[in-house]
């Protein structure tokens, strides 16, 4: 199975390895050629390009892939990279991560599978708090 | 009318100058603080600073009334599309219309619905085109939506085409002459038009039948 992986920063290079891990065919993109040394000893694809790029993406194996996630350093980038490996491309699994949480939210209502970071911490940051809170009002009320 | 524009460098900013001329209601983003004042100074209240991708934002320019208008003319093609998607899909803007900056991202503005847009670049090729005609027909206008475009060949004394009557020619299906300009002046192709070395016709067709026109032409 072909993944492609847009964007191979601390997030993009981290999940190409878990995949490549467990057997995927993998192919990470970026701008910047220096992001293959976050690859580690890479025996999957790399390719230098921006996500945008029609041949950059083919090049990739976006026409047989499986699967793709795109995180690179920009939401409105990664929101059109996303639609096109959909629409395309029909990749049926995109992944998008979108740092701002009210352009994921808008994005999941049209159909991307958008991944916020931000949400997440703001919703573990807050659980956290309040497991704060209960834990005072026991200790008072103990 | 209320239109809103996203991106107030040189487009944006003379758009909104001739709204105001033009007495509409315009709010002009943008994200920049030193075009911005720039901006303040000349509009007033009617400028705002802020990226217009967030969606916050575009609701302080009044996204949700929803304006009439919305122009997305950033200097960044993925910021114009997220803004015109999320205009037309998210607000319900009636017309967005979005500036393209690499004339390669053309298609994919197509691939995600956004069929209104501007290429300053494409059009500046396509004079550049124009003054050098290498390959003989120069392409004057695209209506992508209706799938016709305009063209324009320019007949030398080798085209089979010079000599005869517009009604002789054997055009492809699909493609007709609309126009033929001799010295500067143009008239209206009609069946008995004739034409000369020199001339240069204008022609409409359907996109895929340039070759055929061409040959059937020019040679």
């Amino acid at each position: 199975m072909r993944a492609v992986i847009i964007g191979c920063g601390r997030v993009g290079s981290a999940v190409a390895k878990e995949l490549a891990g467990e057997g995927w065919d993998v192919t990470c993109v970026d701008e910047d050629e220096n992001a293959l040394t976050r690859l580690g000893a890479w025996k999957g694809g790399f390719v230098v390009g921006h996500g945008m790029d029609k041949d950059i993406l083919e090049t990739a194996g976006a026409v047989d892939a499986t699967a793709a996630v795109v995180a690179t350093d920009g939401d409105n980038s990664n929101i059109v990279i996303g639609q096109i490996l959909q629409r395309r491309y029909s990749i049926g699994c995109v992944v998008v991560r979108i740092l701002d949480p009210a352009r994921a939210e808008f994005y999941a209502k049209l159909g991307l599978h958008t991944v916020c970071p931000t949400q997440t911490a703001i919703s573990t940051l807050t659980e956290a708090v309040r497991a704060c809170e209960t834990g005072i009002v026991r200790q008072v009320t103990g | 009318m209320y239109v809103v524009i996203a991106g107030g460098g040189k487009i944006g900013s003379n758009i909104a100058r001739t709204l105001v001329d033009m007495q509409r209601e315009v709010t002009i983003v943008e994200q920049r603080r030193d075009r911005f004042e720039q901006l303040e100074a000349e509009f007033g209240h009617s400028a705002m600073l802020g990226d217009a991708t967030e969606i916050a934002v575009l609701e302080r320019a009044g996204i949700a009334r929803p304006p009439d208008l919305v122009l997305a003319v950033t200097g960044d093609d993925e910021d114009n599309l997220v803004i015109s998607q999320i205009a037309k899909e998210g607000y319900g803007v009636p017309k967005a219309i979005a500036r393209v900056n690499d004339p390669r991202n053309q298609q994919t503005f197509d691939l995600l619905g956004i069929t209104q847009t501007v290429c300053a670049t494409s059009g500046l090729l396509a004079l550049v085109e124009h003054e050098v005609p290498e390959h003989g027909l120069v392409r004057l206008l695209e209506l992508r939506q209706e799938g016709l475009e305009v063209v324009e060949m320019q007949i030398t004394g080798d085209s089979p085409a010079a000599g005869k009557r517009v009604a002789g020619l054997s055009l492809p299906e699909g493609a007709r002459l609309v126009s033929v300009t001799r010295h500067g002046v143009g008239e209206i192709a009609v069946g008995q038009t004739v034409i000369r070395p020199g001339d240069q016709v204008i022609a409409i067709l359907k996109p895929g039948l340039e070759n055929q026109l061409r040959r059937a032409l020019v040679g």
